[in-house]
């Protein structure tokens, strides 16, 4: 029953199948969006014409821009925010209420998108803001802090805290203690928490439809309305490039994550060697 | 040219009544929440001392350093520091550094930034820095290694940064948290002698923190034993070792025979004790205890005598026994004699000659004695 290398065939279908399980819509969606024809479910043969049309679309083109800078602002201020959380709650342990601060701030990341979409509406409309670009942003970071907030804290759990104090030892005011030595240290993980926000920011429909407004449509809200019309090949042609964009991400940030660890491991080891 | 011995000896300025102390601690309570850490201490700590904090952990002595540092404010009480109080004074702005147990390095930055930092935070001139970096590089003997970073460090290295790093400012106290207690046996002595060294040469005072009784003895000029956040004794290690105050002490530091006992008779510094057993203890140094008193007699296992034969002045100060247990470790032996109540009394000998003339073996008969003034009479 053991294929080659110790894999036994039950083990082969079972990877394949969840891999095909996860990536097959995916892989279709690539595809068609090099189909010919203008029939999405029909194969005309290879052509890359449906992205040329995606760059003349000033509609999807449009909100691409909206998106991106939506996903910049909201992902940067929700990592100072998240961050900050963060310390408070990693370093004051023993204030009133840190249990229901804490709780508060981790809240949103269990919360239906429905649920958190609907209230910042509520809040929006209650106070006069017009929705729009502004209210976008505000709703974003709402919903990104936590999840900043989370990666950036537990970095700080294995933190050590005697950095700082020989920071403070050595004259550094508590805000030159921050900037010289605990952000630097923690940097890997912030960077991590803002991409986290960016990437959540750049594919939320629910809370995006709930709090934006004319002018400032979002990539995801005009493809899904799009799709309602029907889809169209140059709407596979965008989705793909939103794959490529993402996946490029995530294996530059895996690739230096992985280089980092090996040249610390291997100066360790010379290190010890003497 | 005077040796550093000699000079060393002359040093006790602890025992000059007209001498102002450098540090004070007056009165200092510390709690957190129902715990007191330190309670009501008072210590007095000398100019270009080396001076040792010594306890098991969780007595007071990290606190105690802690707050000298300005990481923790006393509950009650004061620290002077030549003549000024610290109350409310932040760590970044007192005139004492630290070097943490743990080094406490900043793992994004080089060596030279490491030593670098305070002088930055000072904001002198980049090559007063420069100049100020090399020589304590120079001093470190880490001249190589500028450049590396504290991972790409054997742990000897980084102690060595975390030493240069804290004695960059010139402080006017060095505080050391278990400096070597992360460096293993052989490294740990040399580098004892060496901080030593350093310390007098630099002409600072010292204040270290130490749960290892032998880094105290050999590096310190005067040790503080603590337990539960009080001070049982401070002494040169000599008197510590010598002349311990109390039970606590004398069982504290090295190997010590207690006997519990009575003061029979007393005349001038001579007293006689019943010890346990039909031991009967004469002895020169009987401190302040009256006829009558219940104290303890200890003594080091290296002042008594083992034997085959019975020694030849009797009735006082020697008594029959078994060995129960020997260990030969090359420079001397250790025996457990097993006195006719089961009592384990250990002894110790030098080996002084390759072969003994009196060879004695497991369950032996065996003689233990002691001179008069091998032992002392502790009432506390």
């Amino acid at each position: 029953m053991t294929g080659p290398g110790g894999w036994s065939r039950f083990n082969i279908v079972s990877i394949v199948l969840g891999f095909a399980f996860l990536y097959l819509p995916i892989v279709l969606l690539i595809i068609y969006s090099f189909n010919e024809s203008r029939l999405v479910t029909v194969w005309g043969g290879f052509s890359t014409k449906w992205y040329g049309e995606l760059f003349r679309n000033r509609g999807l083109m449009d909100a691409a821009w909206v998106t991106l800078r939506v996903a910049f602002l909201s992902a940067t201020a929700a990592t100072v925010l998240g961050t900050l959380a963060a310390i408070a709650l990693t370093r004051y342990t023993r204030f009133r209420g840190r249990i229901l601060f804490s709780g508060m701030v981790f809240a949103p990341l269990v919360m239906p998108e429905v649920i958190t979409g609907l209230s910042l509406l509520l809040l929006f409309v209650a106070i006069g803001l017009d929705r729009g670009f502004l209210t976008v942003t505000l709703a974003h970071i709402t919903f990104t802090m936590c999840f900043v907030a989370v990666v950036v804290q537990s970095r700080l759990l294995s933190f050590d805290r005697s950095l700082e104090e020989a920071a403070m030892d050595l004259g550094a005011t508590p805000a030159g203690t921050f900037f010289q030595v605990t952000l630097p240290v923690i940097a890997p993980a912030v960077v991590s928490g803002w991409m986290l926000a960016f990437t959540l920011s750049l594919d939320d429909l629910v809370i995006a439809s709930f709090t934006s407004g004319p002018g400032a449509t979002t990539l995801p809200m005009k493809i899904y309305s799009q799709v309602r019309l029907g889809v169209t090949p140059e709407i596979n042609a965008a989705c793909t490039l939103m794959i490529a964009v993402v996946a490029t991400v995530v294996l530059i940030a895996s690739v230096l994550n992985k280089r980092r660890e090996v040249q610390r491991q291997r100066d360790e080891q010379a290190a010890r060697r003497g | 040219m005077k040796s550093l011995g000699s000079i060393r000896r002359s040093f006790a300025p602890w025992n000059d009544p007209t001498a102002k102390p450098y540090i004070l601690f007056d009165g200092v309570t510390k709690r957190f929440g129902d715990f007191t850490a330190v309670d009501d201490l008072s210590l007095a700590i000398h100019e270009r001392e080396f001076f040792a904090l010594l306890g098991a952990s969780g007595c007071g002595k990290s606190t105690l350093l802690r707050m000298l540092a300005g990481f923790e404010e006393p509950t009650a009480g004061r620290i002077l520091l030549d003549g000024q109080d610290l109350r409310g004074i932040p760590p970044y702005r007192r005139p004492v550094n630290m070097m943490f147990q743990s080094y406490a390095l900043f793992p994004h930055m080089t060596v030279e930034k490491n030593i670098a930092f305070g002088l930055k935070q000072e904001g002198m001139p980049a090559a007063d820095i420069a100049k100020r970096v090399a020589e304590m590089l120079a001093l470190t003997k880490l001249e190589p290694f500028a450049r590396r970073k504290p991972h790409q460090l054997s742990g000897g290295q980084r102690q060595r940064v975390a030493l240069a790093r804290s004695l960059a400012k010139r402080p006017k106290v060095l505080l050391l948290d278990e400096p070597l207690g992360a460096l293993d046996k052989k490294l740990r002595e040399e580098t004892q002698f060496e901080l030593v060294d350093l310390q007098y040469e630099l002409g600072l005072t010292f204040v270290v923190v130490t749960h290892d009784q032998e880094e105290a003895m050999t590096m310190a000029d005067r040790i503080a034993i603590m337990d539960k956040g009080h001070i049982c004794q401070v002494a040169t290690p000599a008197e510590i070792y010598e002349a311990p105050s109390s039970r606590f002490v004398a069982s504290f530091v090295g190997n010590v025979n207690m006997f519990e006992g009575r003061i029979v008779s007393r005349r001038g510094g001579t007293a006689e004790i019943a010890g346990p057993d039909g031991l009967s203890i004469r002895t020169d140094n009987a401190g302040e205890a009256a006829e009558g008193a219940d104290v303890a007699f200890a003594i080091r296992p290296e002042k008594i005598r083992v034997s085959s034969q019975r020694p030849a002045e009797t009735g006082f100060n020697a008594i029959e026994g078994e060995i129960f247990d020997l260990g030969y470790l090359g420079d001397m032996t250790v025996y457990h004699v097993r006195l006719a109540d089961g009592r384990i009394v250990k002894a110790s000998a030098l080996n002084a000659a390759r072969t003994s003339t009196d060879p004695l073996t497991w369950h032996d008969r065996a003689w233990i004695s002691f001179a008069p003034d091998a032992g002392v009479v502790l009432t506390r």
